[in-house]
């Protein structure tokens, strides 16, 4: 290994054959005099060009054979890339080098297989989404006096696509609010009592166990189990039937759900802060308690933040759980204790399985694509605020 | 680092771009005036016709076929606010077993289903509407469609046992014999026949296969049931919507739906008698009208039973009724008053109108309006 | 706990120990107020699953015992799920060595954020991305995997609407990545520095380094996000729903059919009375047992290799 530079600084956007140490090294694959291994000839650095436009020529010549198509070209090509940078590593260098190169390439090659669907459905959306967020009026409307025939108008060209989520971006920010103020508290004391108190004892292999459990009741299960649940409540305190179809409902159910995604990677986050820490913190004479707030907390918060932001994204989505406990209306509520709420995802599939109007059910579609975007910037914004929160909090020299 | 704060900087920009476009006002029709001036104008044309004023919130939940329709009634220009201006109508579209189970616990004032109440549910929803019971008033009449999409093809004829085979997969290719013996003069392709069913448990299911149980006995031999017979495998998509979508983008497909939703496709016209019928508002509002009423413990129920193997000439047998289910009594005036307005306008000629003009189901005939009409008169506060 | 309690918070001079009970306490009681949750959960299942469970088969609706419906259901999940792990999970973990530990930062940190996001879109979303434009484009691919793969069962009888358990799998597939991509991730970077640079100082190639220092590390952590993955993709509704021609049990994953307990839960539902409700309440019941046990052999794995696990 000639020169492995700082191993994390080592920008690996190069080839991985660039890193020749004699920047004009002879072109040609003339073997230095080799006194050991180590030092031996290195491939020179067209190398991935070449072997790169041979697999394309190689695939091209396949994909002629048995009918030519973009996509398994491509696929192909990058097969043989593969394989071909391995083998002419492995026959030019060493074993170890072509082992390096092959993982490096599969890993890229994750990489890039991961991008094809995820930057698809990133696309869908929002080239759908983009017609219906720019619609005037959009984010102030709800869907009060929006009948079939505005939707007929607007698909026939004859009229605006009226209507609008207001009422649902109410619904969804005050339930999602509510779940997390919920289910944050539970799940982030749940968890530092499973790391930092409870010394794996059997009360935490319970709790453990049945935090898995959790993760795997059906959503729309969590969501009969609130109604039920809040239904008994409500007659409990002498409320008339039908008065616990509330956004509070929701936000419990959505908390079922999501404590469970709260301990689990809040554990996992706490579990690797190093106990170096914590023992140089006691040693300190620094209480548990404190030790486990001022240390241990915002030593992992920026992994717990991250964890919390995917909780939240994954409730904020849920449509079942909501459509089963918070009802259908048409009208904004701000109210998580009375009367029915909307809520984005409930709006979303509303908007997409019974469109306004039958016949025409373009604008229907627009408004729901519309619905998911907003629900995407929306996570987007949290996203941020998260990472906001988590950097403020952090240690400010951490380790990396 | 410079990218991603050129990246945080865009993302901050498109969203206070979206924020400004956020800034328009509601574009909600009528939300300025509608209880402002309009409404008392109209609450005037009301008061005319004699109707007496309510106020309140009224709660149902049933059936997603009604949700269209429902949009129309509450909250249309010519809805319920056009006669009683102050009475709110709140309607979740949760499905006929979840709205029926809602009414028996009393949690809704009223349910919308696809099916009549049967003995067993009449009987549960005694605790919640008094020894009478509860009376099934039909408000929405769909045509379903037997639709197809096939290129070069627009309409085609068939009978009830040749859709029975085709929808059991004993007919494979649209250009089969069978098929063709119906269809003088259509050039059919030899392609397969894509059956797309409904996966989710609908009324619309129920309907169609009791038209095929009872119109072709012998090629239908499932029971009826909301659920597609598990023993036919075939394509399947969650809702009218979905099954319509999916028929649309795929060549020989064949499905069957409300024809409301199903504009996209061609639709079949249904051998009745001697001449073939083809889907329309009409023919499916004439067989209701020449139904006969299912016997029932409360006196006003007005559930129909439809008589596919002897429909009227010119009529349309493939036909759901759907029904709000009222309750005989209810606890006190004010709800009695909201339900009796918001029926008699619902099952009434100018709510039917509405329906149709919005939402292009089918219109009760005026007798069944009249019918009942007088039916949800005898709703009364309980003793 | 390491220090000695106090007799009572309340009379106890030093302000330390009296937090430190208090603390203790509340993690405690959130970690009781879990299994209370949980309890009412598993007591409603239970209730509402049991008349289904004992009643006989000419009272179901299926008419069939519930048993002999629901298995094909547990098959149905078990392989959908399946599936999607088997394709998330290489990638997934691709995707975090490429953002932790291969590509360059500034190209780390926006990937790292994009997939965050990603697991953020709501999975109806995920659902109608499947149907109106991932269904169509499997077709001729199915297609040609029956055409050379057809002497192989599972390769029988394509769809001609693509709508099939495969599809299925991945669009779960897709949903799941980001989850276990944004989880690994996190635990890759928090691989001490200490050992990849003495892995690296020992001559090792990058590769050798991720493999000696970092994957074992992160064992426990990896499969803990497989886990959740798994979770979501056993207990996903609305994609599946959407994306599926269900249908009775089948082998061919090109044909029609299938069906999964969530998706079936979510179609049947709102139409459900009497014991047809209680039914599909039961099969939540499985699905739940299913979780159970995928979770117990979770943590037999991770506990075989605790000798590995970083630093407590």
């Amino acid at each position: 290994m000639t020169t492995q530079k700082t191993p994390l600084e080592d920008a690996v956007s190069q080839p991985i054959a660039a890193s020749t140490s004699t920047g004009d090294a002879p072109a040609g694959p003339e073997r230095r005099h080799g006194r050991s291994r180590l030092t031996a000839g290195q491939l020179p650095k067209w190398t991935p060009y070449a072997v790169g436009a041979a697999a394309l020529v190689l695939s091209a010549a396949i994909m002629a054979l048995i009918g030519f198509n973009v996509a398994g070209w491509v696929i192909i090509a990058a097969i043989a890339y593969v394989v071909g940078m391995y083998a002419v590593t492995l026959i030019r260098e060493n074993r170890r080098k072509a082992t390096d190169g092959l993982w490096r390439n599969l890993i890229i090659g994750a990489f890039l297989i991961a991008l094809v669907p995820l930057i698809s459905v990133m696309w869908t959306v929002i080239s759908n989404g983009w017609q219906g967020i720019t619609q005037p009026g959009f984010f102030a409307s709800d869907m009060q006096g929006i009948t079939g025939k505005y939707d007929r108008a607007a698909q026939a060209g004859e009229g605006p696509i009226l209507g609008g989520i207001a009422h649902a971006l109410v619904g969804t920010l005050l339930i999602t609010a509510a779940t997390t103020i919920i289910s944050v508290p539970i799940g982030l004391l749940a968890s530092i009592y499973l790391v930092e108190y409870s010394n794996d004892n059997l009360f935490s292999k319970i709790i453990r166990f049945f935090v898995d459990v959790m993760t795997g009741i059906p959503s729309i299960v969590a969501g009969l189990f609130a109604a039920g649940f809040m239904l008994a409540v409500f007659s409990f305190f002498g409320a008339a039937p039908g008065a616990q179809t509330i956004g509070l409902s929701a936000a419990i159910a959505l908390s079922v759900i999501m404590i469970p995604i709260v301990v689990r990677s809040t554990e996992e986050m706490l579990r690797v802060v190093p106990n170096e820490l914590r023992e140089a913190s006691a040693a300190l004479g620094v209480r548990k308690w404190r030790t486990t707030l001022k240390v241990v907390l915002p030593t992992a918060i920026s992994g717990i933040a991250s964890g919390v932001t995917l909780a939240i994204a994954r409730v904020v989505g849920e449509t079942a759980p909501i459509l089963v406990t918070a009802g259908f209306t048409v009208a904004t509520n701000w109210n998580l204790v009375k009367d029915w709420m909307m809520a984005l995802p409930v709006y979303i599939y509303y908007q997409l399985t019974t469109p306004t109007a039958p016949q025409a059910p373009e604008p229907s579609m627009i408004r729901a694509w519309g619905g998911a975007l907003v629900l995407i910037i929306l996570v987007m914004l949290l996203n941020l605020l998260a990472r906001a929160v988590a950097k403020w909090l952090a240690p400010k020299t951490a380790g990396r | 680092m410079k990218l991603t704060r050129i990246g945080q900087a865009a993302a901050v920009l498109s969203i206070a771009a979206l924020g400004l476009t956020a800034c328009g006002g509601s574009n909600n029709p009528g939300t300025s005036n509608s209880s402002g001036a309009a409404g008392s104008s109209d609450a005037a044309g009301a008061s005319e016709s004699g109707a007496a004023q309510v106020t309140g919130t009224l709660t149902g939940s049933g059936a997603s076929s009604q949700q269209s329709a429902m949009a129309a009634w509450a909250e249309g220009a010519d809805g319920i606010k056009s006669v009683q201006p102050d009475l709110k109508v709140q309607y979740s579209p949760d499905g006929s077993g979840a709205g029926v189970k809602k009414l028996i616990a009393g949690q809704v004032q009223f349910a919308g289903s696809d099916a009549a109440l049967d003995a067993d549910e009449q009987k549960q929803v005694q605790t919640f509407c008094g020894p009478e019971g509860a009376m099934n008033i039909p408000v929405y009449i769909a045509p379903i469609a037997i639709s197809f999409k096939l290129d070069g093809v627009d309409s085609l004829n068939l009978d009830a046992s040749t859709v029975a085979k085709i929808f059991t997969k004993k007919i494979t290719k649209w250009n089969d014999p069978a098929i063709a013996a119906l269809n003088d003069g259509v050039s059919l392709p030899d392609k397969a026949i894509t059956v797309i069913h409904r996966s989710d448990e609908s009324g619309t299911t129920e309907n169609f296969a009791e038209y095929l149980h009872t119109a072709a006995p012998e090629d239908w031999t499932y029971e009826p049931a909301k659920a597609w017979p598990s023993d036919i495998q075939a394509e399947s998509a969650a809702k009218t919507s979905g099954v319509v979508g999916l028929a649309s983008t795929t060549d020989g497909a064949i499905t069957y739906a409300d024809l409301a939703a199903a504009t996209e496709l061609s639709h079949v016209s249904i051998k009745v008698g001697d001449e073939f019928v083809a889907p329309t508002e009409e023919a499916a509002s004439k067989i209701v009208e020449a139904s006969k009423r299912v016997e029932s413990t409360n006196a006003n129920d007005m559930a129909v039973a439809i008589d596919y193997a002897n429909a009227p000439a010119g009529s349309y047998p493939v036909t759901m009724v759907s029904y709000q289910i009222f309750c005989q009594t209810y606890k006190d005036q004010n709800t009695v008053d909201m339900v009796k307005a918001w029926g008699t306008f619902v099952s009434s000629q100018a709510g039917q109108k509405a329906a149709q003009d919005e939402v292009g189901s089918a219109p009760l005939a005026a007798s069944i309006s009249d019918e009942a009409a007088k039916a949800i008169a005898t709703i009364t506060v309980a003793k | 706990m390491t220090t000695v309690t106090a007799p009572s918070p309340l009379t106890a001079g030093e302000k330390g120990r009296a937090g430190d009970k208090f603390f203790s306490g509340l993690t405690f009681a959130a970690g009781g107020l879990i299994l209370v949750v949980l309890l009412f959960v598993t007591v409603f299942l239970v209730v509402n699953a049991y008349p289904a469970l004992i009643a006989g088969a000419d009272e179901l609706p299926s008419q069939t015992s519930f048993f002999e419906y629901v298995w094909p259901l547990v098959l149905g999940t078990l392989l959908a799920a399946g599936l999607a792990l088997l394709m998330a999970t290489p990638v997934a973990i691709g995707v975090a060595l490429f953002i932790s530990h291969v590509a360059p930062r500034k190209l780390a940190k926006p990937v790292g954020y994009v997939i965050d996001l990603l697991a953020a879109i709501p999975s109806v979303v995920y659902g109608a991305w499947g149907m109106l434009f991932l269904a169509p484009l499997l077709v001729p691919i199915y297609d040609w995997l029956h055409r050379y793969l057809g002497w192989i069962p599972l390769f029988n009888d394509p769809s001609a609407t693509g709508r099939t358990i495969l599809t299925a799998a991945i669009v779960l597939a897709v949903m799941i990545l980001p989850i276990i991509t944004a989880l690994s991730r996190e635990i890759f970077v928090q691989t001490p520095k200490l050992h990849e640079e003495a892995a690296l100082a020992l001559g090792a190639t990058r590769w050798e380094m991720i493999k000696m220092s970092v994957l074992p590390f992160a064992r426990p952590g990896v499969v803990s996000a497989i886990m959740l993955g798994l979770g979501r993709a056993l207990g996903e509704t609305m994609a599946v729903a959407l994306v599926l021609s269900s249908g009775a049990l089948t082998w061919g994953l090109l044909a029609e059919g299938n069906n999964t307990i969530p998706a079936e839960i979510a179609a049947n539902f709102p139409e459900a009375s009497g014991l047809r409700y209680n039914e599909l309440i039961a099969a939540g019941l499985a699905l739940f047992l299913i979780t159970l046990v995928v979770n117990l052999a979770a943590r037999w794995i991770v506990n075989r290799h605790k000798e590995f696990s970083g630093a407590n």
